[in-house]
């Protein structure tokens, strides 16, 4: 436990003592400042069916940075490793391939959460000045978050699997923005094949981020993108721990 | 502490380290001495658990590499070749994370990094990112960072390469002073490097260990024809007559002339067996000669080296030239 602590320890360090998790969090603010301000604007021109919560989450400001997000998170993670070569010192120390892949699991799902935290600050800013609340009911919040936190957890755990197959960061950053794109415009399917029928249709919508969000932020919580989600996160770190104990026979 | 039984690795079709044995025993400071590429650095990695073996057994302070990887990793402190380090991390912090890496107990970490940073001689920079170190400085790190948990075995790869003079000099009396405590094995291809710290050396080359003793042990047994080899320098009437009168003595079997012109004249002696200073210092004697010099000279661990290495005694400097030269007595 003394050496997982260690390890998840020095990642998240290592993130915030680089300008990284800084410019990142920056930016990221500034974009979703931004939306959440269009977001109240719509209010502003009369009655809307949709809560400030549900407009927040289901824009063009909101989903592009939320997908850059992933390759700029993990692309790093495995590759500098191999690239300076300090996994040498890391992996003749007594630690485990599974503590190691965990904890830079873990260290940067931390990161992400803190990097989302400052967007409920914005909820708090505009029920403390309207006196009014910015979703139907508590649900919603806790279904935007929750689905933000499981998307979070796949997407992350394909960008380590990704790193972890290669050297260099780019290629990694790469890999895992063509993948994380690939799953999310499985939304797209049903405007391809809107016509071919009721499964084609059934699947876009199940599987598509976009639906589920809208149906998470109005705080309808479905059970199935939840178990989905946790699955496909641990088959991502199964594949992680295979390709970076594979590590050893391919040097 | 260290056996390791009929070991082989290949990169691809490249065979790095062919059905290697050997053992190091506790206490003893043991020099791996090779050209590059001779499988040095690939056997202590597969020592230190980062390298599979294709073949072979692997014992560290009697636990299996393989099978009880974590025992044996965390018996042995590793300075790897290039010594990669966090360049994010402080000092102190790396050396902490790599207490904790170590399991070192939480209560003890801040003594022993106290410990190590002062054995290395890193207090003054021990809150400094480590990515503004220089190379010497960093090295230390790494040395550091292998003593950190007091390990029963140290495995140093290349542990001076890199440095200024001032700086190798300082990391060798480092690695004298800890023979007292551990078991230490170093690798260099600098040859006065090994014959300076090493009690025990291992010569390799193209994955096997072609000969291995003490620096004196290998002296004795080198392949080189090393039976005598005299220098004579004197003030000689005739330098031509005096090379004739040297090549008729019975013992000579050949000489040269190697410096002439000046007011001193020097030959080259091989002779057979044994010292033949005093027969050579009677000739000169009898024939007036006045001499300056009369030295045999001893094979430098770099020819033995070279003679194993190559086959070849005539090829010397195999070493980047910070060796001590020839040995006169």
């Amino acid at each position: 436990m003394r050496v997982f602590g260690a390890l998840w320890k020095r990642e998240v360090a290592s993130a915030f003592h680089t300008p990284m998790a800084w410019v990142i969090l920056f930016f990221l603010m500034l974009v979703t400042g931004f939306n959440f301000y269009a977001g109240v604007t719509v209010l502003n021109h009369g009655a809307t069916e949709v809560t400030v919560v549900e407009s927040f989450f289901n824009t063009i400001f909101f989903w592009f940075p939320f997908l850059l997000l992933f390759p700029l998170l993990t692309m790093r993670l495995f590759s500098e490793e191999f690239r300076s070569g300090t996994i040498e010192p890391l992996m003749t120390a007594p630690v485990r391939d599974t503590q190691v892949v965990l904890a830079k699991f873990l260290g940067v799902l931390f990161l992400y959460c803190v990097l989302w935290l400052p967007t409920g600050v914005y909820f708090l800013i505009f029920w403390w000045q309207t006196h009014l609340t910015a979703a139907g009911a508590v649900g919603a919040y806790l279904g935007s978050y929750l689905l933000l936190l499981l998307m979070g957890m796949f997407y992350l755990s394909l960008g380590c699997f990704c790193s972890s197959l290669t050297r260099h960061q780019i290629t990694a950053g790469v890999m895992t923005f063509a993948v994380i794109s690939l799953f999310f415009m499985t939304g797209l399917l049903s405007f391809l094949a809107g016509h071919t029928g009721q499964l084609m249709q059934g699947v876009s919508i199940t599987f598509s981020p976009i639906d589920q969000m809208t149906q998470f932020s109005r705080g309808i919580i479905d059970t199935r993108p939840i178990v989905c989600y946790l699955v496909m996160t641990a088959l991502c770190l199964f594949l992680t721990l295979q390709s970076f104990q594979a590590r050893r026979w391919r040097s | 502490m260290i056996s390791v039984q009929g070991l082989s690795k290949s990169y691809g079709p490249t065979q790095a380290v062919r059905d290697l044995s050997f053992s190091v025993d506790r206490g003893e400071v043991v020099g791996f001495l090779g050209p590059n590429g001779a499988g040095k650095s690939t056997t202590m990695k597969i020592l230190c658990g980062y390298l599979p073996a294709d073949a072979g057994e692997v014992r560290i302070a009697g636990f299996d590499v393989f099978g009880e990887s974590l025992k044996a990793r965390s018996r042995i402190g590793y300075l790897p070749e290039n010594v990669p380090l966090y360049p994010e991390m402080r000092v102190r912090e790396y050396l902490g994370y790599r207490a904790a890496l170590k399991g070192v107990r939480a209560r003890r970490t801040e003594e022993k990094v106290l410990d190590a940073l002062e054995l290395c001689h890193l207090g003054h920079v021990r809150n400094q990112l480590i990515g503004t170190l220089s190379k010497g400085y960093r090295q230390r790190v790494g040395l550091a960072d292998a003593l950190v948990n007091e390990p029963d075995i140290l495995v140093l790869d290349e542990p001076t390469i890199g440095l200024d003079p001032n700086q190798i000099r300082e990391v060798r009396s480092l690695i004298k002073g800890l023979a007292a405590r551990h078991t230490v094995l170093l690798s260099s291809h600098i040859l006065s490097e090994v014959e300076m710290t090493c009690s025990r050396v291992l010569i390799m080359n193209r994955g096997r260990i072609v000969a291995t003793g003490t620096p004196g042990e290998l002296r004795k047994n080198a392949r080189v024809p090393l039976g005598g080899s005299v220098r004579l320098e004197a003030r000689v009437q005739d330098p031509d007559a005096a090379l004739k009168a040297i090549t008729s003595l019975d013992f000579v079997a050949s000489a040269t002339m190697t410096g002439e012109g000046g007011e001193w004249t020097s030959f080259e002696i091989e002779s057979s067996e044994g010292d033949h200073r005093p027969e050579l210092f009677g000739e000169a004697v009898r024939r007036g000669w006045i001499v300056r010099e009369l030295s045999s000279r001893e094979a430098t661990l770099e020819e033995i080296f070279t003679s194993f290495v190559t086959g070849d005694p005539e090829r010397e400097s195999v070493s980047s030239g910070d060796s001590t030269g020839g040995k006169q007595s």
